[in-house]
């Protein structure tokens, strides 16, 4: 009787994570996932993919824009977690989803213009096709995604915010994407593996 | 009776002439927001999330419905006209909108004010500042994952969640959904 008991209740969790999956409409990938690759147009006019670095260890996948306030509010951010880990094998990857019919403001040119003005050191690539942010399940700017490199492809290992205060940098208590990769690097497990934060939702044509 | 009141708000809602204010949100890039300062006189109630919490979850009878918005934001702006029609015309039938501002408390002076006493709001509309995003979104709704706009429609206890950009038809839809409820 017990073990009938028991089985009951395995079926019903089971069919609670079935109903779960099934009902969740963000098709995105969650922590474990394997990432697609893919072959974006950058601001040098070269195509950039994640297997063109041989020698990461990972990425740093950021969905960010031009036009977003929180996006402007993180630039120096993700200025500075490329400098901090690209040497350390995670390098980041900048990907501006939105359609630009609808965003001007987010047009190649214009994205050319804000990465020189900030200094990118990274690829500020265009999701022009719009084909990649939905696979990732990238919903808003700024929209990250830590990604390590394994014998099975580019793993997901964190979706979320940078950090948690958009406002006062100085003010940040948990830098949750900095914390990630740390931990990655010392091959620990991640405190935070999914945080949520304010963002502009990603422009489509309607 | 009720139909013909019905109708007379269809008909003024669909009146409204918001296209122009969409469309100027729309060929505006979401930084470019009107620069000058007017005189603000807007008494405008900030709230870290725990202030703000008994504004979201009132029980009583009324349908209560909550857009968290920006200026910044274009989608935002273009659906607000929708909101304040619903607050306008629905009010004799316990609708109450409440339009929370995410605006960045730099702003509230410069932008925010300016555009509701620009816009002549009507909506009550508070501001919420609270860096602790990641405590208070998924608190407001487990599916959200940030990005705005964002809706609640709320009566007593049932509550509807909604991650997305509304049409004047879709929003009406959902009120009129709810209000039918009630009979």
């Amino acid at each position: 009787m017990k073990t009938f008991k028991l089985c009951a209740v395995i079926v019903f969790a089971l069919a609670l994570t079935a109903f779960a999956v099934k009902t969740d409409k963000s098709t995105g990938y969650t922590i474990g996932d394997i990432a697609t690759d893919f072959s974006l147009e950058n601001i040098d006019g070269n195509k950039v993919s994640l297997s063109d670095y041989k020698d990461a260890r990972g990425f740093i996948v950021i969905f960010t824009c031009n036009t977003c306030p929180y996006s402007v509010a993180y630039e120096d951010r993700i200025v500075a977690l490329d400098k901090k880990y690209a040497s350390k094998g995670y390098p980041v990857i900048a990907i501006m989803p939105n359609d630009t019919d609808v965003k001007p403001g987010d047009n190649m040119a214009a994205m050319k213009a804000r990465a020189k003005a900030k200094g990118f050191t990274f690829p500020y690539v265009m999701d022009e096709g719009q084909d990649i942010y939905p696979q990732y399940g990238a919903t808003k700017t700024p929209h990250v995604y830590v990604l390590q490199k394994t014998k099975k492809g580019n793993e997901v290992k964190y979706i979320g915010a940078i950090d948690d205060n958009y406002k006062d940098v100085s003010a940040v208590t948990e830098s949750y994407t900095e914390d990630a990769v740390d931990a990655l690097l010392k091959g620990k497990e991640i405190k935070n593996t999914k945080t949520r934060a304010i963002g502009c939702s990603i422009k489509v044509k309607s | 009776m009720k139909k013909i009141l019905l109708l007379l708000c269809v008909f003024i809602l669909s009146c409204n002439n918001d296209k122009t204010n969409a469309e100027k949100a729309d060929a505006r890039d979401e930084l470019e927001m009107p620069k000058e300062v007017a005189s603000n006189d807007y008494d405008l109630e900030v709230y870290n999330y725990d202030g703000l919490e008994p504004l979201i979850n009132i029980k009583d009878d009324k349908l209560h419905v909550v857009n968290f918005w920006a200026t910044w934001c274009a989608p935002c702006v273009k659906e607000l006209p929708y909101f304040e029609a619903v607050n306008e015309y629905y009010k004799n039938d316990g609708v109450e909108v409440l339009l929370v501002s995410l605006d960045f408390p730099k702003d509230y002076e410069s932008k925010l004010k300016t555009f509701l006493n620009k816009r002549g709001i009507k909506s009550k509309v508070v501001a919420l500042d609270d860096t602790d995003q990641n405590r208070w979104i998924p608190a407001i709704n487990e599916s959200w994952s940030g990005a705005l706009p964002a809706t609640i429609i709320y009566k007593g206890d049932k509550r509807k969640f909604y991650e997305q950009s509304f049409t004047k038809e879709e929003l009406e839809t959902e009120i009129k959904g709810f209000l039918q409820q009630r009979k």
